[in-house]
């Protein structure tokens, strides 16, 4: 398919696929050969107007997708498809190219916008970069546009201050706006809520939502907050250890977890409703990357692992509808592990 | 292991009548010049002996500078303009933390009430094997216990938050976040305080992790029996570990209550708003309505209720007056609990020549 697509565009289309995706970290040391496992054969599509939500604690190598797939940094195996042809940009003006079409949010707000700078200044580079010279009237209806798309409003008061003079959520709605102004198909949010506010948290997904809904951006979610994955995500995969463990939709994945990690993590995270349901005594924490435990990775806190757990990796198998858990309890084969009640089992 | 259900257990209001600190009117400034700006503002809260009491609000409400005046930390330009914080030993002597010397409070520190801090996982030093850091510590005041005893005790500490004493020779970068967690929280408990703070004690780890430390901060608790403040801004997660919880908002208590009646029942509309906020994991999607605006500018602030702005509930009273704590009206509250909100403030009201107007249904559920 061409960058321009003859056909009609529709929501559910593959926009960006990840086959295949692998980073190894190179350890520092002159003779190290050690690598850092952070991702391992990950698969998955983003698709139009869809949010998909990629849940995981820290360290687990969620943010390392999002960095691979907007392509700050090399993959060392797999392939990225953009519309199904191989993404891989070699040179500046390829990059240009795909990072016009995917573009990136980041966790921190503060961070990510250059405190020197003026909310016109940034709007306005974006704008350049991307669409070419504007300028006077033209530029400035774009602006305008801009952050009114974020809900900026009215963009007259925001649009010279810096970003000292703006809050928490305001200045991430900058940040929207400024990878809106690139019009990109795909938008890679990476935990942008964690560092707001409960209070606005929320505004930022609402906001998200509608871009999804109006502008039939892809979006991937990364967050370490399930239950916003719920709220606000379509699909949701879950990883663990540089692997994806379960996916399937956000409901079904959340209510009724299949893999015993996710269990785990559903179980484990606050919920006043429920005080009683509580994996009490959950032990163990994430495995070391660099020599990942062998087998399937959870198997060192899985309470149902069993020797076949431990010497060989699951693959991610069907686990009902367009559901997919990676975990041995799921297969046919006769030495599998029988899985039950994860509270039950760690109590 | 088992746990005698601490997380989650029946509400235990703690009597008043043997509270381990009492913090009261503590005002709290920043700023030298003509113009500070007033973070904390008139704020009272009394800890009772043995309870868990949860500090929420947005970043910016004044929860950590509540914790850190009321234990003298406020680094400049903080300055303390009033108010009391009484601390009563266990032999019920009362002593005010605001007022004693230098001396007095190096030797208080840490004994009567110890900090975990936020962040804390950085908050130990890279360059030495954490047994030292601790033995330090314990040496610190007590000079007369010796290496060898101090480590010793350091290796009961560990394990008792649940790390093998066999870590006292590790370096900090050699554990994980959770560890380095623990062993801040095995510091605090090193001198057997009677209060500990907690700021915001599991912000930086996942779920997984988090709930293994709040589960031993429970055990602990119901172990040794000291008091916790826990400060944090996530709400459903003070609700199971919170006997009570106090609400900030703008540098003022907004609602201090049982920790379900904050959930079941909240009387505060902010309160009612931040419990709306967040996604519940599970249970039917509930509309989410979030709260509109941001937190008002602590220097800019009029005379009426800080919250009246985002407030759905706000009439014209509300710019007139900034209501005070009182006892929720509504019939069948808890008496211990309390709400600054004109809503449930009639008197107020007409103070000011105003019509009171009723307590909404969605502020006074029961």
């Amino acid at each position: 398919m061409s960058p321009s697509p003859s056909a009609e565009p529709a929501d559910g289309d593959v926009v960006l696929q990840a086959v295949d995706l692998q980073k190894h970290f190179k350890l520092r040391g002159l003779n190290s050969r050690d690598v850092v496992h952070a991702v391992d054969g990950v698969n998955f599509e983003l698709r139009r107007g869809r949010v998909l939500a990629l849940v995981g604690e820290s360290g687990s190598g969620k943010s390392t997708i999002a960095r691979l797939l907007a392509q700050l940094m090399p993959t060392t195996g797999g392939r990225i498809l953009l519309h199904g042809e191989d993404a891989a940009a070699k040179g500046r003006r390829a990059f240009r190219r795909y990072v016009g079409r995917v573009q990136m949010i980041f966790q921190d707000p503060f961070g990510s916008l250059n405190p020197v700078h003026t909310v016109r200044y940034m709007l306005t580079r974006s704008l350049r970069i991307h669409r070419g010279r504007l300028r006077g009237a033209a530029l400035e209806e774009a602006l305008v546009e801009l952050l009114e798309r974020v809900q900026l409003k009215p963009a007259e008061r925001y649009i010279d201050k810096f970003p000292h003079e703006l809050s928490g959520g305001q200045r991430q709605r900058v940040a929207i706006a400024r990878a809106l102004a690139a019009d990109p198909e795909v938008l890679l949010a990476d935990e942008p809520i964690s560092m707001l506010d409960v209070s606005i948290r929320l505004g930022i997904l609402n906001l998200l939502q509608d871009l999804r809904d109006r502008l039939h951006i892809a979006i991937l979610y990364i967050t370490h907050d399930i239950a916003s994955a719920r709220y606000f995500a379509d699909r949701t995969m879950v990883m663990y250890a540089g692997r994806i463990v379960e996916s399937g939709d956000s409901e079904s994945v959340t209510q009724d977890p299949k893999h015993p990690y996710t269990q785990l993590l559903v179980r484990s995270a606050p919920d006043p409703d429920d005080l009683e349901a509580r994996a009490h005594g959950a032990r163990g924490e994430a495995p070391s990357l660099v020599k990942p435990p062998s087998g399937c990775r959870f198997n060192p806190r899985c309470p149902f692992a069993t020797e076949l757990c431990r010497t060989e990796a699951p693959p991610l198998l069907p686990v009902g509808d367009g559901r997919e858990a990676a975990c041995w309890g799921y297969s046919e084969r006769a030495d599998r592990p029988t899985l039950s009640d994860i509270t039950e089992a760690l109590a | 292991m088992t746990i005698a259900s601490p997380i989650g257990h029946p509400q235990r209001l703690a009597p008043a009548s043997d509270p381990v600190l009492e913090i009261k009117n503590l005002s709290v400034d920043y700023g030298y010049d003509d113009d500070p700006v007033h973070v904390l503002r008139q704020v009272s809260l009394t800890l009772g002996r043995g309870e868990v009491l949860g500090l929420a609000g947005e970043s910016g409400c004044g929860k950590s500078t509540l914790a850190y005046a009321a234990t003298r930390l406020l680094p400049p330009p903080g300055l303390i303009t009033g108010g009391e914080v009484l601390f009563t030993d266990r032999s019920g002597v009362k002593t005010d933390l605001l007022r004693l010397n230098d001396t007095q409070l190096r030797a208080s520190r840490w004994q009567d009430m110890a900090i975990v801090f936020q962040g804390a996982m950085n908050s130990l030093n890279p360059v030495y094997r954490i047994g030292r850091q601790i033995a330090d510590g314990i040496r610190a005041h007590e000079p007369k216990t010796s290496q060898k005893e101090a480590l010793e005790r350091a290796a009961e500490l560990l394990d008792l938050v649940g790390i093998s004493p066999d870590r006292l020779r590790s370096y900090p970068h050699e554990l994980s976040g959770g560890m380095r967690q623990r062993v801040m929280i095995a510091m605090a408990l090193a001198l057997d305080p009677q209060v500990l703070i907690m700021d915001e004690p599991t912000t930086a780890l996942d779920v997984v992790m988090q709930r293994q430390i709040v589960e031993q901060i429970a055990e602990l608790r119901d172990r040794l029996g000291f008091s916790v403040i826990f400060i944090t801004h996530d709400v459903s997660l003070l609700i199971e570990i919170a006997d009570r919880i106090a609400i900030m908002y703008a540098g003022e208590i907004v609602e201090d209550a049982a920790a379900l009646d904050v959930y079941n029942k909240p009387r505060h509309p902010y309160s009612s708003a931040l419990l709306h906020s967040f996604p519940p994991l599970r249970g039917p999607r509930r509309e989410l309505i979030g709260i509109p605006g941001s937190p008002p500018d602590l220097s800019r602030l009029g005379g009426g209720c800080p919250f009246a702005d985002r407030c759905a509930f706000a009439f014209d009273a509300c710019s007139k007056v900034n209501p005070e704590l009182v006892f929720p009206n509504v019939p069948g509250d808890d008496p211990r609990r309390s709400v600054a909100c004109l809503r449930h403030d009639p008197a107020a009201v007409r103070a000011v020549g105003e019509v009171p107007l009723p307590v909404p249904a969605e502020l006074s559920l029961s």
